[in-house]
């Protein structure tokens, strides 16, 4: 009755006390390229409500227009799109200045839905479960009529090139007493417990307005717990936080909610729930209809008859459903409710406030494991048994006065329009007795079946009518019938507030800055950053073949096992030897598990009697760290293990022309006889204290350089300038990965996967078979004994197609085996590669066919390394 | 599983900071026949109740410790360095 601005066509009341909106702030947004006028202290549906709208979504599956009907943010009536974001409840979703709103689930408007046409004639042909029954016939048809469910099934659409909707964060929380739910027994028991000296949090749904002050009490609102979970912790969603609160108390104060009645057209707009309508005109000033008839089961329901005269509504009827239980239609008339049928007898209006009672909030509850029972005398499901830790008070604790009326759900009769169980998923009463004659009579079943109860609600307005229904159906009762199990989440949440921010650590190594100022593509190795080339990776390999190459191994694990029993701990945990290892050797190593399975191979060098110096592979660090210290545990040797991967920065620095590098580095011998191959030394480079390895990874002759990180980029410049002259080259992941399948030295994870071993892999070598014991010992043993079943072996293609890596290599049409590693070889002059297949093919010579964009092609197995084979060139 | 575990340096900490390593078994002494090996490797008495079971606070003091556990209720009742567990003399 208010022309003010917001105030919409004759919606608005005047100005009433307690009112949550300040007219003084007006706001404006788009609905449907529409402007709609708000004020302060909206939401989205007050606002539309406001500016006269009725039609809030179209419906799941019949397209049904619906209409506000809790207000409270619960129902999935009021579902709308915000921007980017579906499946908004605008009804608890304030307004803000510009946001754009659109309806969703429309096929066209909200008014003329074209898909409205499933609720016309699609009764006969959708039925529950239509589509495991229906659309299989003609088979050959379903990839189509999949096609057509896709499109129309769902809620809302994803826009797949939206970002994210904001910033979501995660926060872990400590406190003595939770209390969830913040009415009148919250507050009070919140209060209680701040009152006698405890740390308490309390959180609240609602808390739109002013919010909540308890004095000594934290309270974190709007924000809806969304579960229990073991150890009494409550992940709570606060709009982009997660808060994930632990406490030593829950109190569960999440009251109860006003149930729907099942009656035919108990869905159209103007049927509103008491706590909706009383919503409307308490917190918004809005006038809900013209002509109103309430029907409820006890004074608390139908108090909102009050509401309604003091809001100027005309109430025409009340029918107290402990009095007298009519049987109830609703009709309606281009998609609005029109008159209401109470036994018979028509009544014109424009809003039935109906409700069947109230139910307990339990949910909560008996995630945490609370048993929940029926009181058939009050006609609801109560807590009865509570888990340590967790208390309940007030209406979700079953203190009313009364629950929900029994019988009062089940009131539906006469009228030809359907009566839905389930406004979410539009389960009709007929749908569910079908499920029951169909055989699905418990209620888990049904469940499945029909999937009432598995929408947006959560069960909350559909739970106990469907119970009461299967009860009357089976003739059995609620308590026979009994619940469905409760999970999280009690309320809906989005993918974006359980995502969290990403915080996945991102390791860099000490010379980071200086790949990226030299242009390097970078990639990922495991949680580091390395780069893939600078470029151009060919010629880095060619660097490395006929000059110098530098590269940034920093990323190798690195870990110094200390102690008298080093030796024989590193020999229990290899397949090598290490007691006979001397003082400044380097030995290839190779970590599996007692099912001798490969997880990760690295170095070995001994620094001095009892100091030994581990590499391990860049992803393997904290593996093989947790490895050895699980070892450790058990045996009690006496050894010390520390990891220095990030305190220690290493240098890879290969190629014919290294030996002229090195002594303008450094004042050491580098001749072969006094630094040999696999010889370990610490010695000053440029100034700072290094250990060097020599070692071959990439198949030149060439030297790892490990020294303190903060020295990283001061030696990495130094390197590339002493070498300029000798055209050294930073060479990258995609260089060193050719190279060093070049010389077939096998990347663990990448050429060997959880069923590999060291003597399939290739290299029983290294396994000394006289050793007392070493992890992995009898399954090796065992391997040996059954013989080998395959191995992994080289190949080079006749021709230049590059298969991909797990690639199939293919016999009388059979896959028999898979490429793990390949890559084109300017050095070879081949496509090289390796693969795993079957021992009797691992011969020399041996022929392969490998499958490459779906044609097969022909490879030669290799059994020595496709460069240097004899290691003349890595050993010189 | 959000269950709390009492690590023995740090205290009462969030299980994600954790990784277990299952139930504790006992590695066979060399000269071990085929069947200890097989059932060292690949049999676990998997009960239903308290059972002893190694734990690493990954996310913490990076120590291994072994945790008495029900595995119903995920209760840890016990917690204790593996100071003598098989230790090699």
């Amino acid at each position: 009755m208010s022309g003010a601005p917001g105030g919409g066509i004759a919606s608005r009341l005047l100005p009433r006390k307690g009112e949550k909106i300040d007219r003084t702030s007006p706001i404006s947004f788009l609905w449907s390229n529409k402007r709609i006028e708000a004020f302060r202290g909206d939401t989205i549906a007050s606002a539309l409500f406001a500016a006269g709208e009725r039609v809030f979504s179209r419906s799941f599956k019949y397209h049904r227009p619906r209409g506000l009907y809790c207000c409270s943010g619960h129902c999935p009536n009021c579902m709308v799109q915000v921007g980017r974001t579906p499946n908004v409840r605008s009804c608890v979703e304030p307004v803000r200045e510009g946001m754009v709103v659109k309806p969703q689930n429309v096929l066209g408007s909200l008014n003329r839905d074209l898909l409205e046409i499933t609720d016309k004639v699609g009764g006969p042909f959708t039925p529950v479960g239509f589509y495991y029954r229906t659309m299989i016939h003609p088979r050959r048809a379903w990839p189509l009529y999949e096609r057509v469910l896709r499109n129309v099934a769902g809620l809302g659409r994803i826009d797949k090139l939206a970002r994210r909707a904001g910033r979501f964060d995660m926060e872990h929380r400590h406190v003595e007493v939770l209390v969830v739910g913040g009415g009148r027994s919250g507050i009070a028991a919140a209060e209680d417990a701040a009152g006698s000296g405890r740390q308490v949090l309390l959180i609240d749904e609602l808390g739109v307005g002013d919010g909540l002050h308890i004095p000594g009490v934290e309270v974190i609102a709007p924000a809806r717990a969304i579960g229990i979970y073991e150890g009494k912790l409550v992940p709570v969603d606060a709009g982009n936080i997660l808060y994930r609160i632990r406490a030593e108390r829950i109190v569960v104060a999440t009251g109860a909610m006003e149930q729907p009645l099942l009656f035919p057209g108990n869905d159209l707009p103007g049927v509103m729930l008491p706590m909706g309508v009383r919503r409307l005109i308490n917190d918004w000033s809005l006038k809900p209809g013209d002509v109103a008839v309430v029907i409820g089961a006890g004074s608390e329901s139908l108090a909102v008859a009050d509401d309604l005269t003091g809001a100027g509504v005309r109430v025409a009827d009340v029918v107290d459903l402990r009095s007298r239980m009519p049987k109830l239609f609703a009709r309606g008339s281009k998609g609005r409710l029109v008159a209401v049928g109470i036994d018979g007898d028509e009544q014109e209006c424009d809003l039935l406030v109906a409700s069947g009672g109230r139910q307990p909030n339990y949910s909560l509850l008996a995630q945490a494991g609370a048993v929940i029972e029926y009181d058939p005398a009050r006609g609801i499901f109560v807590p009865t048994v509570l888990p340590d830790g967790i208390e309940a008070v007030g209406s979700v604790a079953g203190e009313m006065r009364r629950g929900a009326v029994p019988a009062a759900t089940l009131t539906g009769t006469g009228g030809a329009d359907k009566s839905f169980v389930c406004i979410c998923e539009d389960v009709t009463e007929k749908d569910m007795k079908r499920a029951i004659a169909e055989g699905f009579e418990g209620i888990e079943l049904a469940k499945r079946y029909t999937t009432v109860t598995m929408g947006p609600c959560q069960g909350k307005f559909c739970h106990l009518p469907c119970i009461r229904m299967y009860a009357k159906q089976t003739t059995t009762d609620e308590a026979t019938i009994g619940t469905t199990t409760a999970r999280p989440p009690w309320s809906p949440v989005s993918l974006g507030v359980l995502a969290g921010r990403g915080i996945e650590p991102t390791e860099k190594t000490a010379i980071h800055h200086r790949h990226l100022a030299m242009g390097a593509t970078m990639m990922w190795a495991g949680s580091w950053l390395r780069p893939h080339s600078y470029g151009d990776a060919e010629a880095e390999v060619k660097a490395v073949h006929n000059a110098l190459g530098l590269i940034d191994v920093s990323t190798l694990g690195k870990l110094l096992v200390i102690g008298p029993d080093a030796a024989v701990f590193l020999e229990r945990m290899y397949p090598n030897k290490f007691a006979d290892l001397k003082t400044g050797r380097i030995r290839y190593g190779v970590l599996a598990t007692d099912g001798a399975r490969i997880f990760d191979d690295g170095t070995i060098g001994r620094l001095s009697e009892n100091v030994f110096y581990v590499t391990t592979t860049s992803t393997g660090a904290e593996t093989v760290l947790e490895w050895f210290e699980w070892w450790n545990a058990i045996w009690q040797l006496d050894i010390e293990i520390f990891n220095v991967t990030g305190a220690l920065a290493a240098l890879n620095v290969a190629g014919p022309r290294v030996r002229e590098l090195m002594p303008r580095l450094a004042d050491l011998d580098v001749s072969n006889e006094s630094f040999k191959y696999l010889d370990l030394k610490q010695a000053q480079v440029a100034g700072v204290m290094c250990i060097l390895l020599r070692i071959g990874f990439v198949g030149e002759l060439g030297y790892e350089i490990h020294f303190p990180s903060p020295f990283g980029e001061y030696m990495w410049d130094k390197i590339l300038e002493v070498g300029a002259d000798l055209g050294i080259r930073p060479f990258g992941v995609e260089a060193q990965r050719v190279l060093r399948l070049e010389k077939m030295h096998i990347l663990a994870g990448q050429d060997t996967d959880s069923e590999s071993n060291v003597v399939e892999a290739g290299m029983p070598w290294i396994v000394k078979w006289d050793k007392d014991d070493f992890v992995g010992k009898w399954s090796l043993e065992e391997v040996q004994r059954r013989g080998l079943k395959a191995k992994l072996v080289g190949f080079q293609m006749a021709e230049h197609s590059i298969p991909p890596e797990g690639g199939q290599i293919v016999l009388d049409g059979n896959p028999i085996g898979r490429v793990t590693s390949c890559r084109w070889s300017e050095e070879v002059d081949k496509v090289i590669g390796m693969a795993w297949v079957p021992t009797a093919l691992a011969e020399e010579g041996a022929a392969l066919s490998i499958k490459v964009n779906g044609s097969l092609e022909v490879a030669t197995v290799t059994l020595k390394p496709f460069f240097d084979a004899d290691g003349r060139r890595l050993r010189s | 599983m959000s269950f709390l575990i009492p690590c023995p340096h740090c205290g009462a900490r969030d299980v994600s900071e954790f990784v277990c390593q299952g139930e504790v078994t006992h590695r066979p002494v060399e000269p071990a026949s085929f069947r200890e090996v097989a059932e060292y490797l690949y049999f676990r008495r998997n009960v239903a109740g308290p059972q002893r079971e190694w734990w690493y606070h990954r996310r913490g003091c990076q120590i291994w410790f072994l945790a008495t556990r029900d595995t119903r209720t995920n209760v840890v009742t016990e917690v204790e360095m593996p100071l003598q567990f098989e230790k090699i003399p």
